[in-house]
């Protein structure tokens, strides 16, 4: 039936019938941020860095030759929802069918037929630049049969509409869990969904309601207004986020996000943070100084930041278990994302050159015990190898 | 040969402030814009890192932001009989270089002319007699004050002024400007704080009968979100705005109000370290088809389009056109041409006052932080039995108390050495200034043109400025300091210092980068380049935006009405030029 109505929509290329349902797919584009990792022109060629070496994304243009014009509309929805291409090649997850499993056929239907429209391009991508042995594709099987069970969405009974479309959402297209949740060595997901994650030099945040770390203190409007604008009175998306803002939530529509909201904030909270920073009082000490020559004249002594600038007390993104994300700002800086509806984009400078690893912890760990915040302290150490790693990239 | 690009729909020379303007207004109405920038991609985040923007020996002593004169210098002489030599440093004028040009780096004074300044001409024939102006090219500017109030309107709500009107609609407002011209509405924010120099200095000076306000400033007094949706931070009073850029979102440029939007719009592009070369013209000369640029990699291209505009700084503006053959140029000898004519400066003068056990703390500032007066600004005064026109707006601004260049001490005190030490730490916290800002005023024999002899890298000739202050500006600045003379006594200093200027401008010391004039807007084609929309009589297809357009200097800084005619020039390119190509004014 799929298939009939698939051919039916292909021979009528330009009924309004067909239009609605590129326009659904485009949406569905936008849900699964396809831009965010095959670029604006959809024809990859974005280097992933993963644990396992370098992943390049493919063309997913439909470019006969390089990109998946050849693919038939079972070929994509296999693709999509069992990490299968054309002739049994098998997908790494960093292409998140393992969350796309998730997504109703009606759904990856709609965004083939939006992917048949977009402009071809000629880019011939090499995908696998993993390392040996994780080079090998078919030890996907094994990894396949370990960690990917694919369950089709059902509606949890006793949940609202919106709960349950925010879930969908959540699990399925919008592949949240790809970035936020913690993953095993394997790199799959383990336990604990949604409640945080490093990657790419980043640490992408809990989003449970634990009141530390995750989004407790932010009611369903700050959860919409953040993923719309990219900021919010607590915080301002920077790094992966702010791209994930700017090419993929900000053009959701507004009932789609209180979904997500609503669903976000039902999560039963995490393990926290570890509490607050014990014997590391003469860090805070000097942290205090410091912050007040560095840091306050856009944070705020007191810490509560500006129109423009994202407060540091009661900002949740300080007080994560792993502060990868703070230490990065620090040292390298970011850029804030910018959206229709907050275009700012602010930045925040990089102090690399004028902190040492110990003035960067202490800083860190003034601020997350400071203004009610309470987190582990920041070590040297760990700014170290921060500052290392970002020297290698 | 060069590489001919696709044709774009409008191309503009320069993105600092009219270029940002007219990208956006122009984008705003559905044309394809390119911008072709000779310096670099500039971002407050990544080239204006807070953390080091406060590095005086970089960015004020060697001005790292600034134009340097390897890239495009000029030749100087006060006058025709002498020969103009080369520049080998900018001294007099700092012209800006990069992404947001000189708006990158000023200090936020944001100030409008007066109805009386667009009108002069008439203004002051009407008050005095034709032969008051004697030897002076004053003229009107084509525009009239109903027709720009709103595009002013539009600058300042852009920037987020901080001030205080003095005329809304007709009505005098309390703690405004009182002599301003009718304002629609308040400013976007409140006036700045003001430090002890400037509170101080307010209430001496509403003792003595004048009219001091807020000078109104682009240094945000609060946070401020502006109409394009962009928002700016507070000032936080650091005292590193002239020859800096703002680290902190707080003083307005186009980094700060508007290329957030504009550098998202797919129909913008941007080059950047890219030199325009020049505009080349079809064979009859009356329509401008493409420009000439040196990209960055060297090579160079042929950019067509159906419009250009030269939003370069104003000096440049002028060269440009030079350099095309847009337009004749002024001949001082035959008063033809118009290209290079009503070349205007700033002049200015200062009252030094230095006290004993005063803490002025001079490290609390702001760019364009301070209270004013303009009692004896422009025509606000009866000239009728004063030798000149023209006048000066007085301010105590507290701006810095950087550790390099703010050391003042009196006159006669050595410039080294343990007396000089001992000096500096006496004047930092316990002296305070005021001064005039004087108006300029055109006389036929202050002008532009190429220079004969010296060439830039590319082999152009570079542009020769020929100025002296004309004894009119000379007699006004004269009266302004006898003016400071009495202002000053009721201070009760320990000792003053009352500058007084004289004739022979020297191009090393830095005054003012208020370069005026060259391109002048008006309403006849014998005496103006550009109409009143800033559109080349001669190159219908051409719009020379900039200071460049000012057929005179007030006693104001520029950027106000700078900003002003940008908008104004966009509105009349997006409602008239481009549903009707062609001229837009007729003689």
């Amino acid at each position: 039936m799929r298939k009939f109505l698939l051919a039916a929509a292909f021979a009528a290329l330009s009924t309004p019938a067909f239009a609605a349902n590129t326009d659904a797919g485009r949406y569905q584009s936008v849900l699964g941020d396809c831009e965010g990792c095959h670029g604006k022109n959809l024809a990859g060629g974005i280097a992933l860095v993963t644990p396992f070496g370098k992943l390049v994304t493919p063309n997913i243009t439909p470019d006969k030759d390089t990109g998946i014009g050849s693919y038939s509309a079972e070929d994509f929805r296999q693709a999509m929802k069992a990490g299968i291409a054309p002739g049994g090649k098998l997908l790494y997850p960093a292409m998140p069918y393992p969350a796309y499993a998730h997504m109703r056929d009606s759904d990856v239907a709609a965004l083939w037929s939006y992917l048949k429209t977009v402009k071809p391009v000629k880019n011939s991508v090499t995908v696998n630049q993993l390392k040996f042995p994780f080079n090998l594709r078919f030890m996907m099987r094994g990894w396949n049969i370990l960690f990917f069970a694919p369950q089709p969405y059902a509606d949890t009974a006793g949940k609202s509409a919106e709960w349950n479309r925010g879930a969908y959402l959540v699990g399925g297209a919008a592949h949240c869990s790809a970035c936020h949740t913690p993953k095993n060595m394997f790199g799959a997901d383990k336990g604990s969904a949604l409640t945080g994650a490093v990657l790419q030099g980043w640490f992408a945040p809990d989003l449970t309601s634990d009141r530390a770390a995750g989004l407790g203190t932010w009611s369903v409007a700050d959860i919409v207004e953040y993923l719309q604008t990219g900021r919010n009175a607590h915080s301002l998306a920077s790094g992966p986020m702010a791209e994930a803002v700017e090419n993929s939530t900000s053009k959701m529509n507004e009932a789609d996000l209180r979904a997500i909201a609503v669903y976000l904030k039902d999560l039963p909270a995490g393990k926290g943070n570890g509490g607050a920073a014990t014997g590391a009082e003469a860090q805070i000490r000097a942290g205090a100084v410091g912050y007040d020559i560095s840091c306050a004249a856009c944070h705020g002594r007191d810490g509560k930041g500006s129109a423009l600038f994202p407060p540091l007390a009661g900002n949740a993104t300080v007080r994560q278990v792993r502060t990868d994300s703070i230490v990065r700002m620090v040292l390298a800086g970011g850029k804030a994302a910018s959206t229709p509806k907050a275009p700012t984009g602010p930045g925040m400078p990089s102090f690399a050159w004028r902190l040492n690893d110990q003035q960067a912890a202490d800083i860190l760990t003034y601020v997350r015990n400071n203004w009610g915040n309470t987190a582990p302290a920041v070590s040297a150490e760990t700014v170290g190898r921060i500052r290392s790693a970002l020297h290698g990239s | 040969m060069a590489r001919i690009l696709p044709k774009k729909d409008a191309v503009i020379i320069g993105l600092g402030w009219t270029g940002s303007i007219l990208a956006q207004q122009l984008t705003d109405a559905g044309l394809n814009v390119v911008a072709i920038e000779r310096g670099p991609w500039r971002d407050t985040a990544t080239d204006f890192n807070i953390a080091y923007m406060q590095d005086e020996l970089r960015y004020a002593v060697r001005k790292d932001l600034f134009l340097q004169p390897n890239v495009e210098a000029m030749t100087m002489r006060n006058d025709m009989t002498q020969t103009a030599m080369p520049m080998r440093d900018y001294g007099s004028f700092l012209p800006g270089n990069g992404v947001g040009g000189a708006g990158v780096h000023w200090n936020g004074h944001t100030w409008r002319f007066w109805d009386s300044d667009f009108s002069i001409k008439t203004h002051l024939t009407q008050r005095y007699g034709a032969a008051k102006l004697k030897n002076l090219m004053l003229q009107d500017w084509g525009v009239t004050w109903n027709e720009i109030e709103k595009s002013f309107d539009q600058f300042e709500y852009l920037c987020g002024v901080s001030g205080k009107a003095g005329n809304i609609k007709g009505q005098i407002q309390p703690g405004g400007n009182p002599f301003e011209s009718a304002r629609s509405r308040e400013y976007p924010n409140p006036p700045m704080q003001m430090p002890y120099a400037s509170a101080d200095w307010a209430e001496k000076m509403k003792e003595q009968g004048f009219h001091p306000f807020p000078l109104p400033s682009s240094n945000m007094s609060r946070s401020y979100v502006n109409p394009l949706g962009i928002r700016m931070g507070q000032c936080s009073y650091c005292g590193f705005c002239e020859r800096f850029a703002c680290g902190n979102y707080s003083k307005a440029s186009a980094q700060t109000t508007i290329l957030p939007v504009l550098m998202k719009k797919p129909n913008f592009e941007l080059r950047t370290e890219c030199e325009v070369l020049k505009v080349n013209l079809t064979a009859d000369g009356k329509m401008a088809k493409s420009v000439t640029y040196v990209g960055a990699d060297g090579v160079e291209y042929e950019q067509p389009g159906d419009i250009v505009l030269i939003c370069a700084y104003g000096l440049m503006n002028v060269r440009l056109m030079m350099l095309s053959k847009i337009g004749a140029q002024y001949d001082p000898v035959t008063g033809k041409g118009t290209v290079g004519r009503n070349y205007c400066y700033q002049t200015s003068a200062g009252a030094r006052l230095f006290f004993e056990d005063k803490h002025f703390n001079p490290f609390i500032g702001a760019g364009a932080l301070g209270m004013s007066v303009d009692d004896f600004n422009g025509d606000a005064f009866d000239h009728s039995k004063l030798d000149f026109v023209g006048g000066a707006g007085i301010s105590c601004t507290v701006t810095n108390g950087r550790p390099i260049g703010n050391r003042p001490t009196l006159p006669g005190t050595p410039r080294w050495g343990a007396k000089w030490k001992q000096a500096t730490a006496e004047g930092y916290q316990n002296s305070m200034g005021f001064g005039s800002q004087g108006s300029s005023y055109p006389v036929r024999e202050n002008y532009l043109d190429l220079d004969p002899t010296y060439t830039d890298r590319h082999g152009r000739p570079l542009l020769r400025v020929t100025f002296d202050f004309p004894d009119n500006d000379v007699a006004m600045s004269n009266y302004l300091s006898d003016q400071l003379e009495k202002m000053v006594k009721p201070f009760g200093a320990k000792q003053t210092a009352v500058a007084r200027l004289k004739k022979g401008w020297n191009s090393v010391p830095y005054q003012s980068t208020h370069n005026t004039g060259g391109a002048v807007m008006g309403s006849d084609p014998k005496t103006s380049a550009v109409n009143k929309y800033l559109q080349s009589w001669d190159v219908p297809n051409v719009f020379v935006i900039g200071a460049s357009a000012f057929a005179h200097n007030a006693g104001m800084n520029p950027t106000g009405t700078v900003g002003a005619l940008a908008y104004w020039a966009a509105e009349a390119i997006t409602s008239q030029y481009i549903k009707s190509p062609g001229a837009l004014v007729h003689t």
